[in-house]
C-alpha cells in the first residue's frame, strides 16, 4: 500500500517537475535569455594577495598604518567605521598618547548632550568612543550624496565576495564605460560593482593624494588601494592574526591528540580481526 | 537489551554498589556506551558519525549557551552585539566561529550518517524507529540552524527569515494567517527575532531528548554492520568499550581536525557575505540563499516553475517537504530483505546516482535561479524523487542480490579457523588469537 501512494506521489512530482522541465526547455531554445550588461560586463575581483593571507599570515602593520591614513584622509568624509574604536588603533602600532591625539583631532565629533543645559551637543573623540559617523542620520547621508548612501565601513572587506581584493580591485577599477554602454548621470562605471555603475566618484584619483611618511613606498594609486584595503580587512577581522596563531597551535595539538588516540586504537583492537 | 552474552555491570567498588542498587545510572551507561553494549565487530569508519554528531551537538549547546550570555535578541542591537562578541568579548570570535561552523560541520557528519544508513540499510526492519528518530533529529536540526542563522540579523537572516516563512504562505487558505503567526506579525521583525531566539535555545534539549529515543530505539536490535547480516553469535560482537571508544576516539581527533580548520582558517568560508551587512527591509538582497546545507532543498523549491492544477510556488513547496517526509516511508519502499549496498550490485549504481544528483542539486541550490540552472535542478528533482519512489520499490521486488555470508565472524575471519570469543568482555585483555 505504502509503495503504491508512494508510485503515485512520485509520478505527480516526477510528473510536474518533468512539466516545468519542458516548458523551461521550450523556452530556453525559442528564446534563450540574453545575456544582460551586467552578465558581459561585470569583473571578478582580481587575484591579490596580502600579508595576512594563508594559515600563516601577519599584519604588516606599516601598512595598516598607511592604509589608516588613506581612510582618514580620503573614506572618512562620508564612511563612518562604527564598529571600531579609537583604543582599537594601538593594534597597529600607534602608542597610548599617539591614539589619543587621534581620537582628540578626529575633525568629526561625538554626539554628546551640553552640561548646563541638557541640549544635544558634541565633543571631541577619546580613546574609548567608536569612530563618529559622518552624518548624523541617513537622510542626511542621502542629502549629502545625490541619494546614495556611503557604506559603514566596518565590515565591508567580509560583507562582499572577495573580501579585501574586491575593495581593492573597486578602488582602482574605474574606467571609461565601454562603448555603446549608457551610464546613468551622477554615476560613475565600474566593472567591479554590482550593477555597474557606482554612485561614487573615484576616490583615489591621483598619485601623492595623501602624503605618506619617510621610510615608506610613494603613494601611488595602486599602493594607497592596497593599503586601504588592508586596512579595512583589518577593521573588519581585527583578531586575524590571534585566530592564525591559536589555530596553529590547535592544530599542533590536535594532530599529536589525534595521533595518540589512532596509537590506542590500534593498541586496543590489536590482533582482533575486523 | 540487546544479546544474551552483553557483559553485567558489575560495581568495582563499594561506593559504586552503593549507588548502582539505588540509582543504577552506572548500569545504564555501561549498557549504552561501555562494556555492556556489544557491537559487530566489522563496523567501518562509516560508522563513527553518529558519535561525532553527538559531539557536534555537545559543541553546539557549549559555545552556544556562552555566547547567548553576550548576545542581544533585540531587533535593533542584535547585529551590533554580534559584533560586539566579535571584537570585545574574550575569546568571543572564537565562540561565534566555533558555533557558525560546528553548524556546518553538525549537518556534514549527520550527512554522512544518514548517507551510510542510506547505502547500508541501516533503515530496514527492524531499525526503522531508530531511522524515524534520526528523521525527527534532522528535522529539528534543520528548524535550529535556520532559526539561529536568523539571529545575527543582517541582511540574509532577514530574508531568509522572510523566505521560508513565506514559504507556507503558499498553503491555500490557511497559508497567510500560519506565515503571519510563525512571524508574529507581516513582516520580520522584533518579535519574529525574539521567539526565534527562544526556540534556538529550546530545541537543542530537544533534540538531545530524541537522541537518547535514537539510542534506546537503537540498543533493542544493536548496531546494524557493513554486511547487513544479523549479529548470530558472541564471535560476532565485540563490547562498545572500549573497542568502539578507541576508534570513535580516533574518529573524534580527525573531526576536530577538520573543525579547527574551519574555525580558524576559514571561519567565513562556508557563509554568506551578505550577513555581514546588518538588516535592511527596504533593501532586497539580490541573490537570496539559505546556508550551503540547505541548498539541495531549496533547488527543488525552486524547480518547479509551471502552474499544474496547483500553483508552481505551492508544488515546490510541497515537493521540499515531500523530499524529506518521503525518507520516514523508505523502510516500507524498500522492501527487499537484504540490507547491505555491498550485496546489491544494482542497488549500488543508483545509490551512487543519487549522490551525484544531491551534489547536483546542492550546487544548482548555491546559484541563482537562472537558466540553464533551473532546467538542471528539474532534471536532478525528477531523480531525486524518482529514485525513491518509483525504482527503489521496483528494484527492491526484482533485484538480485549477492550471496550474504553465513555470519560476520565468516565474513571477517573468511576461511580462516575461527577466532575464540573474547574471554574478558571488559575487553582489556589481549586478544586470544
Amino acid at each position: 500500500m505504502v509503495r503504491i501512494l508512494g508510485f503515485l506521489v512520485g509520478l505527480g512530482f516526477v510528473g510536474v517537475a518533468a512539466w516545468s522541465l519542458l516548458w523551461g526547455v521550450i523556452a530556453y531554445v525559442g528564446d534563450p535569455p540574453a545575456k544582460t550588461a551586467e552578465h558581459r560586463l561585470h569583473e571578478e575581483p582580481r587575484n591579490i594577495s596580502y600579508s595576512f593571507d594563508g594559515p600563516f599570515g601577519r599584519w604588516d602593520r606599516q601598512q595598516l598604518q598607511r592604509g589608516f591614513q588613506v581612510y582618514k584622509e580620503v573614506c572618512a568624509a562620508c564612511h563612518g567605521l562604527n564598529l571600531v574604536a579609537f583604543r582599537n588603533l594601538s593594534e597597529l602600532g600607534y602608542n597610548e598618547a599617539e591614539v589619543r591625539a587621534i581620537a582628540d583631532q578626529w575633525p568629526i565629533q561625538v554626539p554628546s548632550i551640553n552640561p548646563d543645559t541638557g541640549e544635544p551637543a558634541t565633543r571631541k573623540a577619546i580613546p574609548a568612543d567608536n569612530f563618529p559617523d559622518p552624518y548624523p542620520n541617513e537622510v542626511a547621508a542621502r542629502a549629502a550624496n545625490n541619494n546614495a548612501l556611503p557604506p559603514d565601513l566596518s565590515l565591508i572587506a567580509k560583507a562582499r565576495e572577495g573580501g579585501a581584493a574586491y575593495v581593492e580591485s573597486l578602488l582602482t577599477g574605474y574606467h571609461a564605460a565601454p562603448a555603446g554602454f549608457e551610464v546613468p548621470p551622477g554615476l560613475h562605471y565600474n566593472p567591479h560593482f554590482a550593477n555597474l555603475n557606482i554612485a561614487m566618484p573615484p576616490p583615489i584619483a591621483a598619485d601623492g593624494q595623501v602624503t605618506y611618511g619617510p621610510g615608506n613606498p610613494p603613494a601611488t594609486r595602486a599602493q594607497m588601494a592596497h593599503d586601504v584595503s588592508a586596512f579595512l580587512m583589518w577593521a573588519a577581522e581585527p583578531n586575524l592574526e590571534r585566530r592564525h596563531a591559536a589555530g596553529l597551535w590547535t592544530l599542533v595539538f590536535l594532530i599529536f591528540g589525534t595521533i595518540l588516540a589512532y596509537m590506542a586504537y590500534q593498541n586496543v583492537w590489536a590482533g582482533r580481526k575486523h | 537489551m540487546s544479546f544474551p552474552w552483553a557483559e553485567e555491570y558489575r560495581p568495582k567498588n563499594a561506593f559504586m554498589r552503593y549507588l548502582d542498587d539505588r540509582l543504577p545510572l552506572p548500569r545504564l551507561v555501561y549498557n549504552s556506551v561501555g562494556g555492556g553494549y556489544p557491537v559487530p565487530r566489522n563496523l567501518n569508519y562509516m560508522w563513527n558519525f553518529g558519535v561525532l554528531a553527538g559531539l557536534a551537538l555537545v559543541i553546539q549547546i557549549v559555545t552556544g549557551i556562552v555566547l547567548a550570555m553576550h548576545y542581544n535578541s533585540n531587533a535593533e542591537t542584535a547585529f551590533t552585539s554580534v559584533e560586539h562578541i566579535m571584537r570585545n568579548v574574550n575569546q568571543g570570535w572564537f565562540l561565534r566561529y566555533a558555533h557558525a561552523n560546528g553548524a556546518s560541520f553538525f549537518f556534514i557528519v549527520t550527512y554522512l550518517h544518514i548517507f551510510r544508513g542510506l547505502y547500508y540499510g541501516s533503515y530496514k526492519a527492524p531499525r526503522e524507529m531508530v531511522w524515524m528518530l534520526g528523521l525527527v533529529i534532522f528535522l529539528l536540526m534543520m528548524a535550529t540552524a535556520f532559526m539561529g542563522y536568523v539571529l545575527p540579523w543582517g541582511q540574509m537572516s532577514f530574508w531568509a527569515a522572510k523566505v521560508i516563512t513565506g514559504l507556507f504562505g503558499a498553503i491555500p487558505l490557511v497559508g497567510e494567517p500560519i506565515q503571519n503567526w510563525l512571524l508574529g506579525g507581516y513582516a520580520p521583525d522584533q518579535p519574529t527575532l525574539t521567539r526565534f531566539f527562544s526556540l534556538h535555545y529550546l530545541l537543542p534539549f530537544v533534540i538531545a531528548g530524541v537522541i537518547i529515543l535514537h539510542i534506546w530505539a537503537l540498543h533493542i536490535p544493536g548496531s546494524s554492520n557493513p554486511t547487513g547480516v544479523d549479529v548470530k553469535s558472541p564471535q560476532d560482537t565485540l563490547p562498545f568499550h572500549p573497542y568502539y571508544t578507541a576508534k570513535d576516539g580516533f574518529g573524534a581527533g580527525l573531526g576536530m581536525i577538520l573543525l579547527a580548520i574551519l574555525i580558524f582558517f576559514l571561519p567565513n568560508y562556508l557563509g554568506d557575505p551578505v550577513n555581514y551587512v546588518p538588516a535592511d527591509p527596504l533593501s532586497t538582497p539580490s541573490h537570496i540563499t539559505p546556508e550551503w546545507y540547505f541548498w539541495p532543498y531549496y533547488a527543488i523549491l525552486r524547480a518547479f516553475t509551471v502552474d499544474f492544477i496547483l500553483p508552481a510556488k505551492l508544488w515546490g513547496v510541497l515537493a521540499m517537504f515531500a523530499s524529506i517526509l518521503l525518507l520516514f516511508f523508505l523502510p516500507w519502499l524498500d522492501k527487499g530483505p537484504v540490507r547491505s549496498g555491498r550485496y546489491r550490485p544494482k542497488f549500488r549504481i543508483f545509490f551512487w546516482i543519487l549522490m551525484l544528483d544531491i551534489a547536483v542539486l546542492g550546487w544548482l541550490g548555491g546559484l541563482p535561479a537562472e537558466e540553464p540552472y533551473v532546467m538542471a535542478s528539474q532534471a536532478a528533482t525528477i531523480y531525486y524523487f524518482a529514485h525513491f519512489l518509483i525504482i527503489l520499490p521496483i528494484l527492491s521486488a526484482v533485484e538480485r542480490t549477492l550471496p550474504l555470508p553465513l555470519s560476520i565472524s565468516e565474513s571477517v575471519l573468511g576461511g580462516e579457523e575461527a577466532e575464540a570469543p573474547p574471554t574478558d568482555l571488559s575487553g582489556t585483555a589481549p586478544a586470544q588469537a
